[in-house]
């Protein structure tokens, strides 16, 4: 490298850092589903010619972290180089060449610059249905889970491929906002693209060899450094969560070594029957980002800096499922990896590591229809809405747990207003949950109660994906569990957390998400926070009595000043 | 006496406050440190001094144009006044679940921003709307009265209400005010219907809980203004600056404040837009550059682009989520934690990074002598030659190189490498990067090219860095006006009266009723039209319409920008027609075969502006010899070459230097690297172009 090549590089570096958010930042803007244009659910990233990955947008998906750095190598594999040209356009939803389940689409672009291939851009999104069951966990194997996009051209030279969109409208139930999303994945590709051959032009650049270079040995270095400051060692972690019908045990051994961290899932439980089964490159994505947070947090995402971070899982355990598991639904283990990591973790590291949160998101379906027991209103109609929520986080060593925030997941929620506008739904509940925070020195976060029903003349089904209603997050250090998902319905029948259920005309579900665990001995809480959480009414007379020993007197006391809009 | 009208333009800004005085052609400015218990001291402080150089009293000022950074403080430093929300059961905590989301991935120790008001200040009552506006639940009134009677005692000072869907349908909202007109007539009462009636309720009841948070304080503040003023013999009318770029009367500033928010900006892309009119530029992309941030803002037309939702208060690194949204039309710019103290550091990766954290003005940058030991970007233009040390603020603040070069090595230097100049040159680059990628993502965000846009600089700073922007973005000329150091506060003088009124009402092309957009744009404009009318009973007043569309299913619009013929006679072919070309320019390719839905509506009526007498320009060119030279480091060459040094005033109108050169002023220095000439128009500004026979 000459002297000020050194600069320029650097240049580059952050320019491709934007390439990549800006690339992310359209899709948003174009995208049809609300998963991707409110809740953020997609990914995007430019990748040198040999399918490294070079930067990554930071998004709200750290499951499709590594997904997407494999991807592109699959795409290069099954496409093959020199079958690749100027104006194509890939695509899949192959779960497990993809980002582990069917309604993850994922869209590479080829770059070609002066008649040359340069690099690539991928992008991920999650859309709304991809026919089949529908988004639930119900299907027995993958094939039920609907339709299946093998590594594929979408566009060749630039003409889009009329028989697979006529494929793709004819299978799913929102042809227009599936097919206006594939759309939105490849024009976001382009302007990454654009954007990328600005650069290359600025800097009299013919390939990206140099500055991948760059990257990926700066990154390299820097998380290997972070990994042999680490003292060395293994210890295991475990977490028990409900699974579909029966619990499932996560087992994870830790192995902090020179050069690379091990997670050995070994003793995991093995593969459910339900669509709850993980392929293997999501477990990754998820064990990798826990010890990425714990101990490399500022180091951009790349080939080079997420490959310290090794994974082994037996063949068909629920975190390694071969084709033909049923996946749909394997956020719902996969957001469990990083409490099960942490648990191992915090024997290793103590004090850098929260204690267990809600985990996966507490997302639900809903398939509305005019009614079918009495004569439906003119104007009644059918819609899928999907909306994505966040229980509490765990307590960290020095703070609260997080209200209604996810952890691992970093997808957004959606408006109520928007999500009513979509469909006949309604929202007749969405707030915070007293009293779900699991009690500590330093209080979980607290979950939040949805209550869901539809628009007169409306019946539904809602297919839910929501774990902990048996197994509570568990406190660490002598703190205490956060509440457990609460299920009820208005008309009294019961509710499971996960499955596809008919709920008739008339009838609300009533939900309580879960809470994150405490951290520490409730005794030792700071009596004023004890107070706030009172006055605020994050907890409520009772379990301040209860878990904190606040006398009645102060808990009258504060009530009254609460009402009069003190602050505290 | 004089026969112009004296106005006087006035910007409080978080350090100084800067009043401007305008009789004519003549201009006459003060910079006072701003007084935060009683602002309106250092107003009443410059319009003395600048009344003084001007020769006339108080009493010769016929208008004030007023823009202040108190409403964003006062939401920043949580200084409002006593607030209760009344919203829809189930909802009370929409404006603390924000988005549910971590506006940063990886940081386990994250703590969230505290909510604008706690939760025992939000209260909830029965109803609800359906998302056609259709009534669900009745309101209570009963309940609504009884819930008074809680508010009265507490003795809340402001109330904000906020209920679901209340942009289709504001029934409810009114009644609850009424109930708390009747019931508490002292309370200052704000709507969400009225303040922002959009969708979204989480950037809605947000924004109307901020107008309600600082309404208490910016009326009293407002008021105390007008006597003052009066008292001080200034008894004319005084308007605001509000945030979308134009003014409005005291009377609607102190019933919406939040519309104040950001207004000295605003003031500055206004300044930019006009010497864009005076220069005949229809593309600029303006570049004010302080000590702690960057702001870019795009001016097509001369009009400065604007937005409907931004976030403010920023608790995290700037980082975009840690704020919180205010949803009202403004005027969109970019803000980076770019600034001449903002510090450098190197990461694990041995990138250089620099700011946001700033260094201010204690100690302020290493090169100050006042205790820095990091680096700042004023360090780097040190070391690289831009600045002189003897001659930095007129020579009032003696700068050490030794310290910057101390700080550069140590902060940098030795970790990568690099000698003083080769770390500088990097944290110069570095910072210069930012704020290139923040205008080109925001460029491409509004589907622009920058290559045939002009610069406009001005701010403290952003004469440093301005032509090495233009470099890296393309840019072929960048001007440089006179008076840039006040730049907002001129600006307030060259804003039109104006107000922009938005619906949130969902129509498909499909479904489209002319009759019932003419109705629509009818009431808006009638609307708008009521409030400029306040401020000016005669002048002209033109409309602006415009409609976001998108794909039917599609999240996000783009704003389509209507003649005053297709506002008129509404037709659903012409909007389709305007949606995809627009949509083709910014993302590639139109979707085939997808419903499009038109969800906002606007109009923004506004004054008619005295037309802008373009320059004329002297013809030929006269070089200006130079003797003066010294070192600086050109970074698109990569090398020191000897710069020709002059004074500003040393280069008259109609005359031209050659870069590599440094024009310098008391408050800056505009740095011209080899590959630019510099050379002054009539009105002194300068102009830093592309040489005419590249090297």
């Amino acid at each position: 490298m000459s002297e000020h090549s050194k600069v320029a590089y650097q240049v580059m570096w952050n320019r491709l850092i934007s390439v990549v958010e800006e690339q992310a930042q359209a899709l948003v803007r174009t995208a049809f589903s609300t998963s991707v244009r409110e809740a953020g659910d997609l990914s995007a990233g430019v990748y040198n010619a040999s399918g490294e990955m070079l930067a990554q947008a930071v998004t709200g998906t750290p499951g499709h972290v590594n997904a997407m750095a494999d991807a592109v190598g699959h795409f290069i594999r099954r496409i093959g180089a020199d079958n690749m040209f100027e104006g194509d356009v890939y695509l899949t939803n192959d779960p497990w060449e993809g980002t582990g389940h069917k309604h993850d689409i994922t869209v590479v672009t080829p770059s070609f610059y002066g008649g040359k291939l340069i690099g690539f851009f991928a992008c991920t999104a999650h859309v709304t249905d991809i026919g089949g069951r529908g988004f639930g966990a119900d299907a027995n194997d993958v094939h039920e889970e609907g339709l299946y996009l093998p590594i594929m051209k979408f566009a060749d030279r630039g003409s889009v491929d009329q028989t697979l969109l006529s494929i793709i409208r004819g299978n799913v139930r929102e042809p227009d906002q599936l097919v206006g999303d594939i759309y939105a994945l490849a024009n976001s590709n382009d302007i990454g693209h654009r954007r990328l051959i600005d650069m290359v032009e600025e800097f009299s650049l013919t390939d990206l060899t140099g500055i991948s270079d760059f990257i990926l040995t700066n990154s390299r270095a820097a998380t290997l450094a972070r990994i042999n400051a680490l003292p060395p060692g293994s210890a295991a972690g475990h977490l028990r969560i409900d699974g579909y019908d029966a619990p499932i045990d996560l087992h994870v051994t830790v192995h902090i070594e020179k050069d690379r961290i091990l997670s050995d899932w070994d003793g995991t439980s093995g593969l459910d029957k339900k669509g709850i089964n993980v392929p293997l490159v999501y477990t990754k994505a998820y064990a990798c980002y826990a010890l990425k947070c714990a101990i490399a947090p500022e180091i951009p995402n790349n080939a080079a800096s997420l490959a310290p971070f090794e994974i082994t899982a037996p063949d068909n355990s629920i975190v390694n499922a071969k084709f033909p598991a049923p996946v749909a639904l394997r956020h719902v283990i996969g957001h469990m990896v990083p409490d099960t990591v942490y648990n191992a973790l915090d024997k290793l590291l103590p004090g850098l590591v929260p204690a267990e949160g809600a985990g996966c998101l507490c997302n639900f379906q809903v398939s509305l229809r005019p009614r079918t027991d009495g004569p439906a209103p003119a104007g009644a109609t059918r819609a899928e809405v999907l909306t994505f929520n966040s229980g509490g986080s765990g307590a960290r060593a020095t703070l609260d747990g997080m209200n209604a925030t996810a952890f691992p997941s970093g997808v957004m929620t959606m408006p109520v207003e928007a999500t009513e506008q979509v469909g006949p739904v309604m929202i007749w509940r969405k707030e915070l949950r007293e009293d779900s925070g699991g009690a500590g020195e330093y209080r979980g976060g607290l979950g939040q109660y949805m209550d869901v029903g539809a628009r007169e003349g409306h019946e539904f089904d809602i297919s839910l994906m929501l774990d902990r209603v048996d197994h509570p997050a568990l406190g660490r250090r002598n703190g205490l569990a956060g509440g457990a998902t609460t299920l009820a319905r208005s008309d009294g029948e019961a509710v499971r957390g996960k499955g596809k259920q008919f709920i008739p005309h008339g009838t609300i579900v009533q939900m309580g998400f879960p809470g994150g665990a405490g951290y520490g001995n409730p005794k030792a809480r700071d009596p004023e926070l004890v107070k706030r959480d009172l006055a605020l009414g994050y907890i409520t007379p009772e379990h301040a009595a209860q878990h904190y020993n606040l006398s009645g007197e102060v808990i009258a006391d504060v009530l009254t000043r609460a009402k009069l809009g003190e602050t505290f | 006496m004089h026969a112009h009208p004296a106005r006087l333009g006035v910007d409080i800004g978080g350090t100084f406050t800067d009043v401007v005085l305008e009789i004519g052609e003549n201009r006459f400015s003060t910079k006072v440190l701003t007084t935060y218990a009683a602002p309106e001291n250092a107003i009443v402080d410059g319009m003395h001094q600048v009344c003084a150089k001007a020769g006339v009293t108080p009493s010769a000022i016929s208008q004030i144009i007023h823009g202040t950074t108190l409403a964003t403080n006062a939401l920043i430093e949580r200084r409002g006044a006593k607030t209760a929300l009344i919203t829809t059961k189930g909802f009370r905590d929409v404006i603390e679940m924000r988005t549910e989301s971590r506006f940063e991935q990886y940081d386990l120790n994250l703590t969230l921003p505290e909510p604008l008001l706690p939760r025992n200040r939000r209260y909830v009552v029965s109803e609800r709307m359906d998302a056609n506006g259709n009534r669900l639940i009745p309101l209570d009134l009963q309940e609504i009265e009884a819930l008074a009677e809680a508010l009265r005692t507490a003795d809340y000072e402001s109330i904000a209400v906020g209920l679901l869907h209340s942009y289709v349908n504001d029934t409810h909202e009114r009644l609850i005010a009424e109930v708390l007109a009747e019931k508490l007539p002292d309370v200052m009462v704000s709507l969400s219907c009225e303040v922002s009636p959009q969708i979204r309720e989480y950037e809605r009841f947000n924004t109307t809980i901020a107008n309600a948070y600082i309404k208490p304080l910016i009326k009293s503040y407002l008021g105390r203004l007008k006597s003052r003023l009066a008292d001080e013999g200034a008894a004319c009318p005084v308007f605001l600056m509000h945030s979308g770029g134009g003014i409005m009367s005291l009377e609607s500033a102190a019933d919406f404040p939040v519309r104040l928010v950001e207004s000295g900006p605003a003031g500055g892309a206004i300044f930019a837009a006009d010497i864009a009119a005076k220069h005949g530029l229809g593309k600029v992309l303006s570049f004010d550059m302080g000590g702690t941030t960057a702001k870019i803002c795009l001016i097509k037309d001369q009009t400065p682009k604007t937005a409907r939702v931004f976030e403010v208060a920023r608790t995290y690194r700037f980082k975009k989520g840690s704020g919180m949204p205010i949803s009202i039309p403004v005027i969109d710019m970019v803000e980076i934690g770019a600034g001449g103290g903002s510090i450098a550091h190197v990461d694990a990766m041995n990138q250089i990074r620099v700011g946001p954290e700033s260094a201010g003005s204690e100690p302020g940058p290493a090169c100050y002598g006042r205790g820095g030991e990091e680096p700042a970007v004023t360090d780097a233009d040190l070391i690289l030659g831009k600045l002189d040390p003897k001659n930095f603020a007129g020579g009032s603040i003696p700068l050490h190189p030794d310290n910057s070069a101390k700080a550069l090595h140590k902060a940098i230097g030795q970790t990568l490498e690099m000698g003083a100049t080769e770390a500088a040159f990097g944290l110069a680059e570095v910072v210069d990067e930012n704020m290139a990628n923040a205008a080109r993502v925001h460029a491409v965000e509004n589907g622009e090219d920058l290559s045939d846009y002009t610069m406009i600089a001005f701010g403290g700073a952003a004469p440093l860095h301005a032509a090495r922007l233009c470099e890296k973005l393309g840019v072929s000329r960048c001007l440089v006006p006179q008076g840039a150091g006040v730049g907002s506060a001129i600006g307030f003088l060259r804003a039109p009266f104006s107000f922009e009124a938005n619906r949130s009402v969902f129509m498909r092309l499909s479904d489209f009723d002319p009759a019932k957009v003419q109705a629509l744009f009818a009431d808006m404009s009638q609307e708008a039209t009521r409030f400029v009318r306040s401020c000016d009973a005669e002048a002209a007043i033109l409309r602006d319409h415009k409609i976001y569309m998108r794909y039917a299913g599609q999240g996000w619009e783009i704003p389509i920008t209507l003649t005053a013929e297709q506002a008129a006679a509404p037709d659903a072919a012409t909007f389709l027609r305007l949606f995809e070309a627009d949509y083709e320019a910014l993302f590639g390719r139109a979707v085939e075969g997808m419903e499009v839905e038109i969800t906002v509506w606007s109009v923004n009526a506004y004054t008619d502006q005295a037309a802008i007498t373009p320059l004329t320009e002297a013809g030929a060119l006269t070089a200006v010899a130079t003797t003066a030279t010294r070192p600086l480091f050109d970074p698109a060459l990569a090398q020191t070459v000897e710069a020709a040094v002059l004074a500003r005033t040393a280069l008259p109108p109609g005359h031209i230097a050659q870069g590599p050169a440094l024009v310098t002023e008391d408050e800056t220095t505009v740095v011209v690297p080899a590959s630019r000439e510099v050379l002054t128009h009539a009105d002194g500004t300068l102009d830093v172009r592309t040489k005419e026979t590249s090297q």
